[in-house]
């Protein structure tokens, strides 16, 4: 058990390592990703299985124990994001050699999708807030060198605004952590929501109330929550195609991560941090919404709506409690899975018709291609039966129910508009006669990475019931701090010094 | 003492981070970025509690942590934070350079022109 918690990081390390030891034969890179990726998969799922709803797994990395240690710690929402990350990374490296047939991306390609992969698992397994900015570096570095790596100028010119905003977030998230231990004295999640409790409780919560301030700055950057968003659409629509449905699926969900993480363990009962993601969820779905119905090219709209579906997540952790987060933890993992899908697809389109939607026409006639963004388009404007439908109807039900009906109507619009923007694609992209007749065909293998994604967002919906019973019960877990610190069974209290050890330091010439 | 003076020079950093991360020229966002994560450096380093006669090494059986000593652990934190953000730093670098060399100008206005032209 110990040994599944730390595997999800040590795999893709390893694969990435071997991946680069192959460096001059691409296929046999690819192998080992797809292998490496796919060795998540199994873990994330046994993991899963292992755990459900209700189980808790920890390993106290180096055997020290918390607060000098560091734990991993699992939970089921750990272990599904971990299973979903190497899915979509497994799905990047088959779409890059089966539906773009691209020969030799560069021989970093592989290993720095690895790298991410390892780091995105770590840090949705870490209990330790220091550990969790490590691995942000390790997925920003890593996406730093994806983004940048084919050294057009244009996406040059993305990754210094990209690199900046970053260096910037990552310098307030680190501040905020050396807050948290000058006062709190630890940075195991838990034991510092546990300690936060206690001084609000007598009254003096207010010196870590600032250094969480800087820790939701920080996260609301990496998310891509208004008004901290803009690096997002100027970058994402400008690496290869697999990168940017990968980014597009992975990194803002591990900023979403760490608010989830914020608001339940490290500062439960926090309400500013709540009433403060109330409006910041609401604006986030609109702006992103509106800046998607202005744009032209299939990836900048689609770059838009993650901001507006950053948005629906941010306002269901501002809601707060087990039902609003088990909506969140459901929404988190359709939301994955239908914006890579259709991030997939973007890139076939402006792969064969070109970026810009005036120019693109005809893809109608690839009838696979057209389900395979039919399906994710629909699920992601929440049309029933699709994954989409349960995950915005939690969200909007969490949302009436808590009485914050100011998010239950910006939810609705955004979904409207979202509607209209994918109809857009789908009228411009697929329903319109093309000029010129397409003679390649574009067949099941080479459409199969997004097929298996959409079929994935159909499951999902048909299987609403019991993913939505399994994520209330995570959603519950998720709340119960007591349970996530008796786990590393280590009091907290640092006890009064020793007097002879004082007498012994200043016997020292 | 000590730890009011590391305070300061911290404080003093990331305001000077905070004027050049405003400016209009690359290198001065660099500097920026630079003196921002130096500043910030302190500011964790500071947070560990500062005695400089103290030496953080617990006697043997002790089971808790000795107060009057130097905290180790942000002084560890620090060094992983040093290591990543020069990191970054230097592959910023490159990747400014890049910039200019292919913009032939520092003026973040008149590279995000072309950039709209491209």
């Amino acid at each position: 058990m110990n040994a599944l918690v730390v595997s999800p990081i040590l795999l893709p390390l390893l694969g990435a390592v071997l991946a680069l030891a192959w460096r001059n034969s691409p296929a046999s890179q690819a192998r080992i990703a797809l292998w490496t990726s796919a060795g998540v998969i199994v873990i994330g799922i046994s993991l899963l299985a292992a755990l459900g709803g209700h189980g808790l797994a920890i390993t106290q990395l180096g055997g020290w124990p918390v607060p000098a240690g560091i734990a991993l710690v699992s939970d089921g929402l750990s272990a599904a994001l971990v299973t979903i990350a190497g899915l979509m990374i497994f799905t990047a490296v088959a779409y890059r050699r089966l539906s773009l047939r691209e020969s030799d991306p560069g021989h970093c390609f592989h290993p720095l999708l690895l790298a991410l992969l390892g780091g995105v698992c770590g840090a949705f397994l870490t209990a330790d807030l220091f550990n969790l900015f490590v691995w942000f570096e390790v997925i920003l570095i890593s996406s730093f060198a994806l983004l940048a790596m084919e050294g057009r100028s244009q996406q040059i010119r993305a990754s210094v605004s990209y690199v900046l905003l970053n260096l910037i977030a990552s310098a307030l998230f680190l501040i905020g952590l050396g807050l948290v231990y000058g006062k709190a004295g630890t940075l195991a999640m838990a034991d510092v929501g546990l300690i936060y409790q206690q001084a609000s409780a007598a009254g003096n919560g207010g010196s870590l109330d600032l250094a969480f301030a800087l820790l939701l700055v920080a996260f609301a950057i990496k998310a891509g929550a208004f008004p901290l968003y803009a690096w997002l659409p100027a970058s994402y629509h400008t690496p290869s195609h697999a990168v940017s449905a990968v980014f597009a699926g992975l990194l803002t969900k591990v900023g979403v991560y760490a608010l989830i993480r914020l608001t339940t363990q490290v500062a439960p009962g926090a309400d500013w941090i709540r009433e403060v993601l109330v409006v910041i969820g609401m604006l986030t779905m609109l702006m992103g919404v509106l800046g998607a119905a202005c744009q032209s090219e299939v990836r900048r709209i689609l770059s838009y709506h993650i901001i507006s579906q950053i948005g629906y997540l941010i306002a269901g952790i501002a809601i707060g409690g087990p039902t609003a987060i088990a909506a969140v933890v459901f929404y988190l993992i359709h939301h994955i899975v239908v914006k890579t899908n259709l991030f997939l697809v973007g890139g076939i389109i402006d792969r064969h018709r070109g970026a810009t939607l005036s120019r693109a026409a005809g893809l109608a006639s690839w009838t696979l291609l057209t389900i395979a963004f039919l399906v994710p388009a629909l699920s992601l404007a929440g049309i029933p039966p699709l994954s989409g439908f349960a995950a915005k109807l939690g969200i909007i039900h969490a949302a009436a129910g808590a009485e914050r009906y100011g998010i239950v109507a910006v939810a609705l619009i955004t979904g409207l508009l979202t509607l209209y923007s994918m109809i857009k694609i789908y009228i411009a992209a697929f329903w319109t006669p093309p000029e010129r007749v397409v003679r390649h065909r574009f067949g099941l293998i080479r459409t199969s990475p997004m097929l298996g994604l959409a079929a994935l967002t159909v499951v999902m919906g048909l299987a609403a019931g019991p993913v939505a019973n399994w994520s209330q019960s995570v959603g519950t877990l998720i709340h119960n701090v007591d349970a996530y610190r008796r786990l590393a069974q280590v009091e907290t209290q640092i006890a009064e010094p020793t007097p002879p050890h004082d007498a012994l330091v200043r016997s020292q010439p | 003492m000590m730890a009011v003076l590391i305070s300061l020079t911290a404080g003093a950093l990331v305001a000077a981070a905070a004027y050049l991360l405003t400016g209009r020229r690359l290198l001065h966002l660099i500097l920026g970025a630079a003196l921002l994560t130096h500043g910030v450096n302190l500011a964790v380093f500071a947070s560990g509690s500062i005695h400089p006669d103290g030496v953080p090494i617990a006697p043997a059986g002790a089971t808790s942590m000795p107060t009057g000593i130097a905290d180790p652990l942000p002084q560890a934190l620090v060094l992983t934070a040093i290591v990543i953000g020069f990191g970054v730093l230097a592959f910023l670098l490159a990747l400014s350079y890049r910039v200019q060399r292919s913009a032939n100008s520092d003026d973040i206005d008149i590279i995000a022109k072309q950039g709209n032209h491209a």
